[in-house]
């Protein structure tokens, strides 16, 4: 029995989501304009739902922490987006697409949702061409695809190497086209510090204006949380410097549980680190690997001499050289899905192949693809990457070959969501890749942006009028009831905390720090023994933190610091739960690799045991998490080992 | 390698700001130019010092955050490339820099280089769409588009909307920006319906932000992060002239 309520409507799988479409209640046009909404995040997620909503007539309020919501990080995606519509003839269909999400996530995916994201994914295609999003198109004029890590079909639209920035420009434009129309008041330069719940629901939340530091309270009948992944949590990653996890914390310390926090992407195709200095990982696209070749020497020699300098990528003779995807995984090769690529490249560095000074890192070779396609046609199809490459490294991948390594990418884990993507906090909402529910435990390249769009087009218009039908006779709250007074107490005492200690140490020594943990315990390969250790390293610098930190200036300015302190406060609790969540799950499956559960390198899942998704429900920051199973039940798939070979 | 910065610091929309001196030691070439603003920040807050403060965030080049003026160039002195993605190995050992924020009427400064750039936003609510509600669109491949109109139109999109262009601008015009969202609809048939509209509303609303009017010297594509050419502007000017026309 499952303990939590995922709220699967009935019926065959493909019919589901009609079914539900069809039974769910609606609200009349009269009473939309009375209930209000609040969006905190404008990326694909909530750039799309709230001006989904306000179309619908509900009367939104949206907020980010950036200066405009065209910034949200939604923008820096690049290789594309998936949609079954089959228009290369080559097979695809809603089910295949909905399979390969599924055993891309290593089944560890809810099947109703993933079918209807599989499905939903045509209109989305639809949706932005209509917008005027200039995909790529052929010569006929129609839209054209390329295939994507972990697929055998070609599905992936894309609109150069900026997929994600015209995706979310066409959001962004329907979202000022709302605000225009003053469905949607916009409220910028705004964080997210406190949800608030009147009775077991949410009603409303206290968000931090940036720029005087005051905290300001607003009200909604309903809250929607489109606040992106957590991957800052290691510090180094490819997420944009302010993306963080405070908004859905905050949620989860409210009531709302976090799904599967260990699930983590390490994505294959980064550029290496090369200092202590460095603030953020570069992502190269996956869409690389359709005509990139991945190798290291065969030799641990060769890779030392090219390590210090004494040879270069062309001294290696083809025969000297492991093009290692290509011979463990012959029928996916490069294009293996993102866990394995990356376990594949960390596996050859740790044998002392690596390429680059730090030993971490291997080659991503076009010489193949320039030789049969011409230079013209791969720069033309990889736009702006190669240049990008070539200003930030002063080498010219056309003439050598790119060097790169895993790096911090993208979280699967989340707050839990029911199907209508509530979380388990009456009229609270989570989309994108906040929450944690479509891609298990790894995602494929190209879903991000299908599953932010998705949840924000086509999920959520119709879902949260199921839960506000009944909320018509609610009039707005005055915000000086005593839970927004409450809330809002609660978050000055913390600010005041905090700019108060004084300490020694900065706000990056501690992130930098945690990171470092996370890396080392919680990264690619984990241990029960060093994810153990973690944990109480973890409690450490949390104790630490709050007594030594040293953050300038005042509470009520314009102070970054202090912004990034709060979410570095944040960040630690979470990497507490997430090293409880990878310690307490006993097998390797997608991102989640543990050291004890293998065979020969590949991960070992166990059905048996672990078919489920781990929602905790936070207790206190001194005490242990309580652990909720969602059995994952697979009507329609048989559970396999996943083999790309 | 080390360096003299000369950065304007200025506490708050109101008080009067001016050039402070910093000397940096210890950096690496490949070091980006933030983070080398990083390092400097970092020696600030342990000294107990106010950090400088700065827009910044996807550090890839195409969230638009970033936004310094170093030695009299938006974004400084590499072609092509935001602030985030400028190395410092494109200055020599010793160099004294200027850093400054995008200076504009319709830009005001909020602290130190960081401006308000909500101007750009509301134009873009102004036309910078196309009117479709979400589930109204037909298949998407029902209506082809020539290849060479879809990539102009994509050359256009490009635009991330930093304000290097009215940042160089000795006018403070924002026409390249405006243009660009403006041709890519333009270039689209999607854009059709509504072009006449767009073309005069979003303009309108351009002129009110305070922006100034373009003198046709080029800056802006000189300075543009994404290339984002000035044939642009011609095409919006035609726009304009033509839905003026029809609109009266």
């Amino acid at each position: 029995m499952s303990e939590l309520n995922s709220k699967i409507p009935e019926g065959p799988l493909a019919e589901k989501w009609d079914n539900y479409k069809e039974h769910a209640k609606l609200v009349n046009p009269a009473n939309k304009r009375k209930l209000e909404v609040i969006v905190v995040g404008t990326g694909l997620a909530g750039a799309s739902a709230a001006a989904s909503l306000a179309e619908l007539g509900y009367s939104v309020k949206a907020f980010c922490f950036q200066d405009s919501p065209r910034r949200a990080h939604s923008i820096a995606a690049q290789g594309g987006i998936n949609a079954a519509k089959n228009y290369k003839n080559d097979g695809d269909s809603v089910f295949r697409l909905f399979y390969d999400t599924i055993k891309g996530g290593d089944f560890r995916a809810r099947e109703a949702n993933v079918y209807r994201l599989a499905d939903v994914s045509r209109n989305i295609i639809d949706q932005c061409v209509a917008q005027g999003v200039p995909f790529a198109r052929d010569y006929g004029g129609l839209l054209d695809n390329r295939s994507f890590g972990g697929s055998q079909v070609s599905r992936t639209f894309y609109a150069r190497g900026q997929t994600g920035q015209q995706l979310l420009l066409g959001a962004y434009g329907a979202l000022e086209r709302q605000i225009g129309l003053g469905n949607v008041k916009m409220y910028s330069r705004h964080e997210m510090v406190e949800v608030v719940t009147i009775d077991g629901k949410a009603r409303g939340i206290i968000a931090r204006n940036l720029i005087t530091g005051e905290l300001e309270r607003y009200f909604g009948h309903a809250v929607i949380l489109a606040t992106g992944g957590y991957g800052n949590v290691f510090f180094l990653s490819t997420s944009a410097m302010g993306s963080n996890v405070t908004a859905a914390w905050k949620a989860h310390k409210k009531g709302a549980y976090f799904g599967n926090p260990c699930f983590t992407q390490i994505h294959p195709t980064c550029i290496p680190v090369t200092g202590e200095y460095q603030s953020k990982l570069t992502l190269m696209s996956e869409s690389l690997r359709n005509d990139g070749r991945v190798w290291v020497p065969k030799t641990k020699e060769d890779a030392k001499a090219i390590r210090e300098g004494k040879k270069t990528a062309a001294d290696i003779k083809e025969d000297e050289r492991d093009y290692y995807l290509e011979r463990k995984y012959p029928s996916f090769g490069n294009l293996s899905p993102r866990d394995i690529a990356s376990r594949a490249a960390k596996e050859a560095c740790d044998d002392g192949r690596g390429i680059v000074p730090s030993g971490l890192g291997v080659f991503l070779d076009f010489a193949d693809a320039i030789k049969r396609l011409g230079v013209d046609v791969v720069k033309a199809r990889y736009g702006e990457l190669f240049p990008m490459y070539k200003n930030i490294t002063n080498e010219d991948p056309l003439k050598t070959p790119m060097k790169i390594y895993p790096a911090v990418h993208y979280t699967m884990g989340g707050l839990w969501v029911d199907y209508e993507l509530m979380t388990s906090v009456q009229g609270l909402y989570c989309l994108g890749e906040a929450n944690f529910s479509d891609h298990g435990a790894n995602r494929l390249g190209a879903s991000a942006l299908m599953q932010g769009l998705a949840d924000g087009y086509f999920v959520i218009p119709y879902t949260i009028g199921n839960y506000l039908s009944s909320e018509i006779f609610t009039k707005a709250i005055p915000t000086d009831h005593p839970a927004f007074v409450e809330a809002e107490s609660v978050a000055k005492e913390r600010a005041e905390k905090l700019i108060g200690t004084k300490g020694k140490k900065t706000v990056d020594d501690f992130h930098k720090q945690l990171g470092k943990i996370m890396w080392e315990y919680c990264g690619m390969a984990r241990t029960a023994e060093g994810l153990t250790h973690a944990r109480k390293l973890i409690q450490d610098l949390r104790k630490e933190f709050w007594s030594n930190v040293n953050i300038p200036g005042t509470l009520y300015e314009f102070n970054p610091e202090f912004d990034k302190a709060g979410r570095v406060a944040d960040f630690i609790e979470l990497g507490e739960l997430m090293v409880i969540d990878a310690l307490n799950r006993n097998e390797s499956c997608g991102g989640h690799f543990r050291l004890e559960y293998q065979d020969e390198g590949e991960a070992k899942r166990d059905d048996e045991k672990y078919a489920y998704v781990s929602a905790w429900e936070h207790t206190s920051v001194d005490a242990d998490p309580i652990l909720h199973k969602e059995e994952l039940v697979y009507e329609n798939i048989k559970l396999q080992v996943r083999s790309y070979k | 390698m080390k360096f003299n910065l000369k950065v304007w610091r200025q506490k708050n929309a109101k008080a009067e700001g001016k050039l402070v001196d910093y000397t940096i030691d210890n950096i690496i070439p490949d070091m980006s130019f933030l983070e080398m603003v990083d390092v400097l920040n970092d020696n600030l807050v342990r000294k107990g010092e106010d950090p400088i403060a700065f827009d910044h965030d996807c550090r890839e080049g195409i969230c638009g955050m970033c936004s310094m003026y170093i030695s009299g160039r938006a974004h400084g002195p590499q072609h092509a490339a935001t602030t985030c993605q400028l190395y410092m190995r494109s200055f020599k050992d010793g160099d004294t820099i200027y850093v400054e924020p995008f200076r504009a009427g319709a830009f005001p400064i909020i602290k130190d280089l960081v401006t308000d750039r909500s101007a750009f936003d509301r134009i873009i609510s102004k036309g910078g769409f196309v009117s479709v509600n979400t589930g109204q669109a037909q298949d998407a491949n029902n209506l082809p588009v020539d290849k060479a109109f879809a990539e102009k139109a994509m050359d256009a999109a490009a635009c991330i909307g930093c304000g290097a262009c009215v940042a160089a601008c000795p006018n403070s015009a924002a026409m390249l920006f405006v243009s660009a969202k403006i041709s890519q609809l333009a270039l689209l048939p999607q854009g059709g319906p509504e072009r006449n509209n767009r073309a005069i509303n979003m303009v309108n609303q351009m002129d009110e932000e305070g922006f100034g009017s373009c003198t046709n010297i080029g800056a802006c594509e000189a300075e543009c992060p994404k290339e984002i050419k000035l044939t642009n502007i011609a095409r919006m000017n035609r726009e304009y002239l033509v839905a003026s026309l029809i609109n009266e």
